[in-house]
């Protein structure tokens, strides 16, 4: 008896039939070494000028779905195969979501860095500037008169909005109003530089008018409904108990709005708020149409047209001059300036949500 | 007496209450009276391009629906290619950071994703000319070559890249983090129970998603793909400047003839343009502005239909 026992297998039949731990993070790194060989070889031989890092990449990963998929068939059968290779496959698709990103970060900082550094860029305009030198001191002045009066428009409408969809709305009205906020969110943004050249060119009856102010309007129609879904949320927050307490000791319901659910929200309003200026300040469309494109300086959003920092990106390159490298660095060293502030207005945002939101589970 | 103070006790209407609650409503009104304003202006400014006489417009065009007409098909051929290419891949991410990813990394790799989406577009556009272009170009030289007899891939092939087909990748690229959001945030909301359940019956974890996830999220991943065809239809700087642009209609992914977009046909005339040619371009704003507009109430009613029973609010 106990010698039938003492000649059962000596392996452990639950880990039997699997690949070890961590080899699938070993055939990763062998198969991007393999077709890493692959390209060094052809640019070795002289076949391709240079090192082929985004095809080394990617057809290391094919490699590996491939690999990966053919040793766990042989060893683990073909179910867990299929897991092995869709979990390749799911995680290809967000390093392949990442490579654009990789790439206009590091194309942007290395053809933008030159005109970016030139002392003139961020002290003149282009006024009267032909071939290289000038800078964008017009365009960023432009830009930030231009989303200021825009998040002056936005932030009052977005926030009354949404404290009416939170605290006072019930029945219809509530229900169109966040039904057409969401429907708005996905309006393009050109129609908006459209409908405030329409508008404006109907006001003022001027056929070619272009303002700073429109691009205020145009960009405020973008930035609303981002504004009212992000503030809603930030409201639907914060805990009923706190209302009704402020309620139980007779504060009216508006100063318990003002004094009571604001403050506790006002860490995620101001993320939100931050975030939709980080979206509406790169808008190019609407600008290039309301607000038009110059060389100089403008301090007046209700007169002349006004230069924004997309739109000079878009004309630097678009209309280029003579000297047209002149031109191309100045566009790259704008969208550098550009992709600077955007995702320095995204960082402190999520900084600001981190540090003073209200910890939610999963 | 103490009955009668029950039945009677109602809140004191404070001025302050009065004032407070009809500015909200005022705010939310407006809002859809924006939206009102929005449709009236560009109706009322674009009359004349439908009445416009044939000499008003370029080429050899005749009136205005053979003028929009190439334009509305090269938004959506456009359009659709860049989601065929997006929503796989969107899917992808958005279960790997809900399902995949280590629990801690995931919020993390959720905002890389989302940097995408704040790059401004002329950024996109300025990569799209002068690093993707170049980069795909002979992809497209080959392609041409093999595969010529195949309609959309018939050559010439253009020697810059500034195809269709360049802005379709781009524009996948640009709608990626919408698609991805709302994908992400559907998969987070599958039941546990389903999920355990799956794994208890001994289910890998590609089945368990294949079983409870997907056919929940089924109605999310669609709606979210229409939010982002909404997104690449009204795309305006990238296509502008990415794509060299032809009137007409052009099935051909890979030449250097491409049908020209709504938006980016807009951006690339209003600069210059008079007289009625300016209603003209306010008129085929109004199609983008219709057609966007029905794309997203659809998006919205489908992921609004599925709210009531998702159980996570």
């Amino acid at each position: 008896m106990t010698s039938v026992l003492e000649a059962s297998p000596l392996t452990n039949s639950l880990t039997a039939g699997k690949l070890p731990r961590r080899s699938s993070l070993w055939i990763l790194l062998a198969s991007w070494a393999v077709s890493a060989a692959f390209f060094a070889m052809l640019f070795l031989s002289g076949t391709v000028d240079g090192f082929n890092i985004v095809g080394t990449i990617v057809f290391g990963t094919v490699l590996y779905c491939v690999a990966i998929y053919v040793l766990s068939r042989l060893v683990e059968g073909s179910r867990k195969a299929k897991d092995r290779l869709m979990t390749a496959l799911v995680t290809a698709a967000f390093i392949i979501a990442l490579l654009p990103l990789v790439s206009i970060i590091y194309t942007t900082v290395v053809n933008g860095l030159p005109a970016f550094l030139t002392p003139t860029f961020f002290t003149s305009s282009q006024r009267n500037v032909v071939g290289a030198g000038g800078g964008v001191l017009h365009a960023v002045i432009g830009t930030l008169l231009v989303t200021g009066m825009a998040t002056l428009i936005s932030v009052p409408i977005g926030l009354l909005a949404s404290i009416y969809l939170v605290e006072y709305g019930r029945g219809k009205l509530a229900k169109a109003i966040t039904f057409f906020v969401d429907v708005m969110t996905g309006i393009p943004s050109i129609v908006a530089g459209l409908f405030a050249f329409a508008l404006f060119a109907l006001l003022f009856n001027d056929p070619g008018i272009r303002f700073g102010f429109g691009g205020a309007i145009a960009l405020s129609v973008l930035m609303i409904p981002v504004v009212v879904r992000s503030s809603e949320e930030m409201l639907k927050l914060v805990p009923n108990e706190l209302r009704e307490a402020a309620f139980a000791l007779g504060v009216p319901k508006w100063l318990t709005i003002l004094k009571v659910v604001l403050p506790t929200s006002i860490a995620g309003i101001v993320t939100g708020v931050m975030l939709a200026i980080a979206r509406v300040i790169g808008e190019t469309a609407p600008l290039l149409i309301i607000a038009g494109f110059t060389s100089s300086m403008n301090y007046d959003l209700f007169g002349e047209r006004m230069m924004t920092l997309p739109v000079f990106v878009y004309t630097q390159y678009a209309n280029q001059g003579a000297d047209s490298q002149a031109y191309v660095d100045r566009a790259w060293a704008a969208a550098l300036t550009l992709i600077v502030i955007v995702m320095a207005l995204n960082g402190l945002a999520r900084l600001i949500a981190y540090w003073f939101s209200p910890k939610l589970g999963r | 007496m103490t009955t009668n103070a029950a039945t009677n006790v109602k809140a004191r209407q404070r001025p302050g209450d009065r004032i407070f609650s009809s500015a909200t409503v005022i705010a939310g009104s407006l809002i859809l009276a924006m939206l009102a304003a929005v449709a009236l202006f560009l109706l009322v400014e674009s009359l004349p391009a439908f009445v416009a006489a044939p000499d008003d417009f370029s080429g050899d065009v005749t009136n205005f629906w053979s003028y929009v007409g190439p334009l509305v098909f090269g938004t959506i051929y456009s359009a659709i290619l860049a989601l065929l290419m997006a929503v796989p891949v969107a899917i992808g991410i958005a279960l790997f950071i809900s399902h995949f990813a280590p629990r801690k990394l995931a919020q993390g790799l959720g905002y890389l994703v989302d940097l995408l989406a704040a790059v401004p577009s002329v950024v996109f556009g300025l990569w799209g000319i002068g690093v993707l272009a170049p980069m795909v170009q002979p992809f497209y030289t080959t392609l041409v070559e093999w595969f010529g007899w195949f309609t959309p891939f018939q050559g010439p092939a253009s020697g810059t890249g500034r195809t269709i087909f360049t802005v379709a990748i781009v524009l996948a690229v640009m709608i990626l983090p919408i698609i991805t959001a709302i994908c992400r945030e559907i998969f987070l909301q599958t039941p546990l129970l389903h999920e355990e359940a799956a794994l208890a019956l001994g289910a890998t974890r590609w089945e368990m998603i294949r079983m409870a996830v997907l056919p929940f999220g089924l109605p999310g991943i669609i709606s979210a793909s229409m939010l982002g065809l909404g997104r690449a239809l009204g795309e305006t700087m990238a296509v502008a400047m990415v794509l060299s642009p032809s009137s007409e209609v052009i099935f051909q992914l890979f030449t250097a003839q491409n049908s020209n977009t709504i938006a980016s046909n807009i951006a690339l005339n209003f600069p210059e343009a008079h007289g009625v040619g300016v209603n003209i371009l306010l008129a085929t704003g109004l199609v983008l502005f219709v057609v966007t507009l029905l794309v997203n109430m659809l998006a919205r009613v489908i992921i609004n239909s599925r709210k009531a029973f998702s159980g996570a609010n």
